[in-house]
């Protein structure tokens, strides 16, 4: 188990190295760092200065170790937008988004588990061929165009929820959050239904199919030969082992909700991560930019490496330390 | 006193081009603590009336005609929760792949114990002891130990014992084995074979061998029932119809298997294939590959008929057409 943690945590970093390459290149790719910096009608000695001020004549390799020794302290130097440091607006933007993610998470785990259960046992019911018909719906629509109508629907005919905004939050320490003020919770309704529609309709179709193929297995026919009560085929048997590709589907896209959260926080002007990289982007703040894509990267490969270790705790089959067949023979 | 009485069962599948019969008019008896054999090729319905007898035809097969008597009372109309009650307890049953019949993320004990509860009042550290126990008795070492480990630390003859003792555990009156060794190395098939029949003797269960291993049914079998194309073809004591086979198929089926110490150019088989299921032929079903056939046979289907040395449906035993 340890070796195996080690090698993952080898990998993790590897991954790492290479998004932050990217995130560097990101640099060079906006042109000479130096012409933006100093005044039009600089000398050449001047250029030459403040070049070697920010270590800019060092050799890449060099720089780019820099970069990689900084960032892996949380420093990403000072936007070019409002020279403030990168990190600390990251880390006012960070709870907004944190809270929305968390949200649309759970609501997908709550209500796309239990819908592919019921799908998965009833699967020629009038209620789960709907379900099936509506996911299809959710799975296809893009998520703005969802967005747009539950604003439409919920904020400007029936006038119950806000569109925008993050109603009042309240801060705890550095972290602000929405989920103790009622216009707070109000708020997250609808972009976090927004946010997990399409997750959940995933999950919903993941946890059917799995549930349905696991059922057909032998071990499930060999339970019902023996007797066992319906709970107790379909929860302790067959959920089991249902759930098992699905918390990998779930973790990659648990990945995917961040990424996905810049157009949620679009739509609804949610002062999270995601509405600060589209500002970063719109500015060519680059430096906002490479340290969303090191973070977002980052919490990636901290979600895929857990749930790799959180299979082992699932599927007895994968803990190598367990002892393999064991002798005895016949 | 018969334990299990199947009369005339037929089992359907209703499909969009017609109604296909998978088992057709099975008779069948098993008397308390007797080992019932059942040979046949694959398709002829071994399986199915198995399946039958247990109450777990996959939807949309139905038991369209017959009755299953257990015990004198009628099981095959129970409604789900009484037939789930019999399942188990009453009936067991074994498959053919002990390496997928268990439940991968379930302690062996988990399942064992599980099994044990849902049909005996017992407490939880009892039915543990339990589980352990018959551990024990299908020869697992060390079973305090290994019953808290999971299937894939077992190798697959071991597994098989663990299935085993899974299907006895609630002390069932009939065991349905579905090919039970066919999965496993040849070395431990007689071992899981002998195992099973001394148990069934302890207990004083009866079983229902389904197998096309004809070795396994000299050795093991009181009687034997060979299927034929959905239909049960001959019954007789294991030794008359090894020895002396009646009906045609019997007979060639005897006549196909190798023996030591011959080495023919050619072996020996029945010509043709049996018919699939929506194409199965008028009259006797094997008339198209009998060599014996006669006229009638394409027009009438032999009915079983019991006699003094069992039962064969073939008319070249039919009392009426002999004279």
């Amino acid at each position: 188990m340890l070796g195996f943690l080690i090698r993952r945590i080898i990998q993790a970093i590897i991954v790492m190295l290479a998004v932050a390459l990217i995130a560097f290149m990101m640099f060079r790719f906006m042109g000479d760092p130096v012409s933006s910096m100093v005044p039009e009608h600089a000398t050449e000695q001047e250029r030459a200065e403040v070049r070697e001020r920010l270590g800019l004549d060092q050799p890449l390799f060099v720089q780019y170790g820099r970069f990689v020794a900084r960032a892996a302290t949380g420093d990403f130097g000072l936007s070019w937008r409002n020279a403030r440091p990168v990190s600390t607006l990251l880390a006012e933007r960070f709870p907004a988004t944190a809270e929305l993610v968390l949200v649309a998470a759970a609501l997908s785990l709550v209500v796309g588990i239990p819908l592919g259960i019921y799908t998965a046992l009833r699967p020629n019911s009038f209620n789960a061929q709907m379900l099936q018909f509506l996911s299809l719906v959710g799975i296809s629509l893009p998520t703005f165009v969802t967005g747009i109508l539950l604003i439409l629907v919920f904020s400007v005919w029936l006038g119950w929820l806000p569109s925008f905004g993050r109603g009042e939050v309240v801060d705890i320490g550095w972290w602000s959050t929405g989920f103790i003020t009622a216009s707070g919770l109000k708020a997250l309704i609808l972009p976090s239904i927004m946010l997990c529609l399409f997750q959940l309709t995933l999950i919903m179709r993941l946890v059917r199919a799995e549930m349905m193929e696991v059922l057909r297995t032998d071990y499930i026919k060999f339970a019902r030969a023996r007797g066992l009560r319906d709970r107790a085929i379909n929860f302790r048997h067959a959920l089991r082992n249902t759930l098992i590709p699905v918390i990998t589907i779930f973790g990659l896209q648990l990945g995917g909700l961040i990424a996905f959260a810049i157009i949620t926080e679009t739509v609804f002007q949610w002062p999270g991560m995601g509405a600060l990289f589209i500002q970063a982007v719109n500015f060519g703040d680059v430096p906002v930019m490479a340290a969303y894509l090191v973070l977002v990267s980052f919490i990636f490969v901290v979600i895929n490496t857990s749930v790799d270790l959180l299979y082992a705790s699932i599927d007895p089959r994968l803990r190598v330390d367990d002892a393999g067949p064991a002798g005895g023979g016949h | 006193m018969t334990l299990l009485k199947v009369e005339n069962l037929t089992v359907e599948f209703p499909s969009r081009r017609g109604t296909l019969t998978a088992i057709e008019d099975v008779c069948l008896t098993v008397a308390p603590g007797e080992i019932l054999g059942m040979v046949g090729e694959s398709g002829a319905g071994k399986s199915m009336t198995g399946a039958a007898i247990i109450g777990l035809i996959e939807p949309p097969g139905r038991i369209a005609r017959g009755q299953i008597l257990l015990n004198g009372s009628r099981i095959d109309n129970l409604g789900r929760e009484d037939m789930r009650r019999v399942r188990g307890r009453q009936i067991g049953a074994i498959f053919q792949d002990p390496l997928t019949s268990l439940n991968p993320v379930l302690t062996v004990g988990e399942q064992l114990i599980e099994t044990i509860q849902t049909h005996l009042k017992l407490s939880r550290s009892a039915a543990r002891e339990r589980a352990i126990d018959w551990l024990r008795r299908v020869g697992i070492p060390a079973p305090e130990k290994r019953v808290d480990t999971y299937p894939h630390q077992y190798s697959g003859g071991m597994r098989q014992r663990v299935v085993i003792a899974l299907a006895l555990c609630a002390e069932p009156r009939l065991i349905i084995a579905d090919e039970p060794t066919t999965a496993l190395d040849v070395s431990v098939q007689a071992q899981i074979i002998a195992l099973l029949r001394k148990l069934c003797k302890e207990t004083g269960a009866s079983v229902i061998l389904v197998t096309h291993d004809m070795g396994v049914i000299a050795e093991t079998a009181d009687r034997v029932a060979v299927m034929y194309a959905g239909r049960v073809i001959e019954v007789g004591a294991v030794a008359d119809v090894l020895r002396a086979p009646r009906h045609p198929y019997t007979a060639g089926l005897m006549a196909s298997i190798p023996r030591i110490g011959e080495k023919p150019d050619i072996l020996p088989q029945i010509d043709g294939a049996m018919p699939r299921l929506n194409a199965r032929p008028e009259g006797c079903a094997f008339n198209p590959r009998c060599p014996k056939r006669m006229e009638v046979c394409a027009r009438l289907r032999p009915d079983l008929v019991a006699d003094a040395q069992g039962e064969v449906a073939c008319h070249l035993f039919s009392k009426e057409l002999a004279t």
